[in-house]
């Protein structure tokens, strides 16, 4: 189904907000932001039932532009603050949304308690692989030799995988995309939200700006075009060795199962208290 | 949701349990916290009370995600609370910040041990008292009040929620050692007794609601997430409608709502307890477990012939000058004993207007300030 981009507009952006918008021109956010309300679009949910929570950074500023519960929280912190909103509400069908440094630097701590206590909460995270609105430092994806503000002589520590980290702490489900793949990418996060349990989606994203600039790897189309040759869908991943893996970016569906939700296991422990407890508190 | 009940009678509580009847009490149905000497109490007993009401308790992985927690379930429409010790109130500094910008109810309780860092996780201290007005940066509109006994940690934690959703604004509840483990036998207040005020809600059509345009008291009316009222919440400096702005009159007008909210509610947040202090020539000016010491010092000074009168502040900040101020006009001398360098005493002596003669008494040995301790200094004065 294809939804007109009118449409989404239409539905979904707020009027009384002063646009333009933060970003660069060519920046992926915009790509994933259109991902984010086609999945929103075809779930079929009130805007008044989403809250939308970011951190700080560029992707900080998405709930800015949308009409839902938003919650633009403190660096790092979304994932507590949503874990708040959602436990005191839990009819609320909340996302995250946090770029690398945010979700898994400052925000390191948070992301791996909120995989292993497994909320029904959705995160996406944005990995463009660098610090873009303080100015182009090293965050904890940036590759071993890039160079950044901060590792002009060559980066000399090593990245992590988001996704594999999510997969590791115990989140329900964990899927990766890339700018490149906008329909893949909305798939993943309609099942992402869908999904009854933790739900990550880690987008490979571009900063041209602060990065790819750096780098030598050219502008917004060149850095995705290189997303495109460099993605391996998982399926195919499986049957490949880590030697033709190197460089690689695997996309699609990394983990989905059932494990038991909190949300779900709370309503159990009120029930125990308050048969403990014969109604006196 | 139903409501918890009160068992009649007296009963045997320490002060950490007094504030969970309190927090129920008040309506509190969330906490968030990490555990820290000497506040964990507060957390067992709301992990085992909130989910017999329908509440929700978590433990979180440390204190930022704790007031995180508490800042979003408010957010949601749900009064929320955290307790916590030095340690941990330093690292929730940040998201204090936030929610005194973004017009967050939530009530902090503070269980003050011995500082700097680690310091005497089990001695009482009084050391957090600037930290509590001025720990997150910027300036900020802040409540601090401070209880001495097992009953005002009941009745104070009622008006610290009551303050928070009265005025949107954080209340940070300072309780310490002494208070927090000693254990009184008090009859708490039924719930017919207990006064519970809750946020005002909006009640124009959503398309007229501006989530951050104050009412005549400068306090916006505050809906909730989910309830139709969709609106943006951001630590950024916002217009009425929520958005960032960088427009000058738009931040001025901010700093002026948020400083004017509590200034003009300042007579209903200010709270005192005088005793004596009709015909004092001396005044004790104390808080927390040391105001005990220091009714006993004043009836012992009393007795041996002494004008001395005891002001116990509830309230610390906004500082209660209307009622401090007067006071120091009427005396001759101001002895300010506290569990730390002189926290309050700085206070006393900013407001001081006249001759009056402001002594302080410190103790930060981990020990606590007997009342024969303030008679011997009293005496002197």
């Amino acid at each position: 189904m294809v939804i007109p981009a009118q449409t989404l507009r239409h539905t979904f952006l707020r009027h009384n907000k002063k646009f333009p918008h933060v970003w660069c021109p060519g920046c992926g956010n915009g790509i994933i932001m259109a991902a984010l309300l086609r999945a929103i679009y075809r779930l079929d949910v009130s805007k008044d039932d989403i809250v939308l929570a970011s951190g700080i950074g560029c992707s900080g500023r998405m709930p800015t532009y949308l009409d839902f519960n938003t919650l633009h929280t403190t660096h790092g912190r979304a994932l507590t603050f949503a874990t708040g909103v959602k436990l005191a509400r839990p009819s609320l069908n909340v996302v995250a949304i946090m770029g690398d440094g945010d979700a898994t630097a400052i925000g390191g701590n948070h992301f791996i308690h909120a995989a292993r206590r497994n909320l029904n909460l959705t995160a996406i995270i944005i990995n463009n692989s660098i610090y873009g609105m303080t100015g182009g430092q090293y965050s904890p994806t940036t590759p071993f030799g890039a160079r950044s503000t901060t590792s002009v002589y060559g980066h000399i520590e090593h990245d992590f995988s988001i996704a594999e980290l999510a997969v590791t702490a115990g989140a329900s489900f964990v899927a990766r995309a890339t700018v490149y793949h906008a329909e893949l990418m909305d798939r993943l996060i309609e099942q992402a939200i869908r999904k009854r349990g933790f739900a990550v989606v880690e987008v490979i994203s571009n900063c041209h700006v602060q990065y790819g600039r750096r780098n030598n790897l050219g502008g917004a189309v060149e850095m995705i075009r290189r997303f495109k040759e460099q993605a391996v869908h998982v399926d195919r991943a499986e049957k490949m060795s880590a030697e033709e893996l190197r460089g690689k970016i695997t996309i699609g569906v990394l983990t989905d199962r059932e494990l038991p939700i909190s949300t779900e296991e709370y309503k159990k422990v009120r029930e125990r208290a308050r048969a403990a407890r014969g109604g006196k508190v | 949701m139903s409501e918890p009940e009160q068992t009649p009678g007296r009963q045997l509580l320490q002060g950490n349990e007094a504030v969970v009847h309190g927090a129920l009490a008040a309506g509190c149905r969330f906490f968030a916290g990490y555990p820290i000497t000497p506040a964990s109490e507060i957390a067992e007993h709301l992990s085992v009370l909130l989910p017999a009401v329908d509440g929700t308790f978590i433990q979180m992985e440390d204190e930022i995600a704790s007031i995180g927690a508490v800042i979003g379930a408010s957010l949601a429409g749900v009064k929320a609370m955290t307790a916590t010790s030095g340690p941990g109130f330093s690292l929730m500094q940040e998201n204090l910040g936030f929610a005194c910008v973004a017009e967050v109810p939530c009530v902090i309780v503070n269980v003050m041990r011995g500082g700097p860092s680690t310091g005497l996780p089990t001695s009482p201290a009084q050391g957090d008292v600037q930290m509590a007005r001025w720990g997150t940066h910027g300036d900020h509109p802040i409540v601090v009040l401070a209880v001495s006994s097992v009953l005002d940690s009941f009745s104070i934690t009622v008006k610290a929620f009551n303050i928070s959703e009265k005025y949107r604004v954080p209340v940070i509840l300072l309780s310490d050692e002494v208070v927090a483990h000693t254990r009184e036998a008090v009859r708490l207040p039924g719930r017919d007794e207990v006064k519970v005020m809750d946020r005002i809600r909006p009640s124009m059509p959503p398309d007229w609601y501006r989530p951050y345009e104050g009412d005549n008291r400068g306090v916006p009316p505050m809906a909730a997430f989910g309830d139709g009222y969709r609106h943006h919440v951001t630590g950024l400096i916002h217009d009425e409608h929520g958005y960032p702005t960088q427009n000058r009159k738009e931040i001025e007008g901010f700093h002026e709502r948020m400083a004017g909210k509590i200034r003009r509610g300042f007579a209903d947040i200010q709270m005192t307890r005088g005793f004596h202090t009709r015909d004092a020539e001396v005044l004790v000016i104390a808080y927390g477990s040391v105001a005990r010491s220091a009714l006993r010092a004043v009836e012992e000074a009393r007795r041996q012939g002494m004008r001395a009168g005891l002001l116990q502040l509830i309230t610390l900040f906004p500082f209660p000058r209307a009622t401090v101020t007067p006071l120091l006009k009427q005396c001759r001398a101001v002895l300010v004993p506290e569990m730390n360098m002189g926290q309050i005493s700085r206070e006393v002596q900013r407001v001081n207007q006249c001759d009056c003669r402001v002594v302080k008494h410190n103790r930060v040995d981990g020990e606590f300030i007997t009342p024969m301790e303030i008679t011997r200094v009293l005496l002197k004065l």
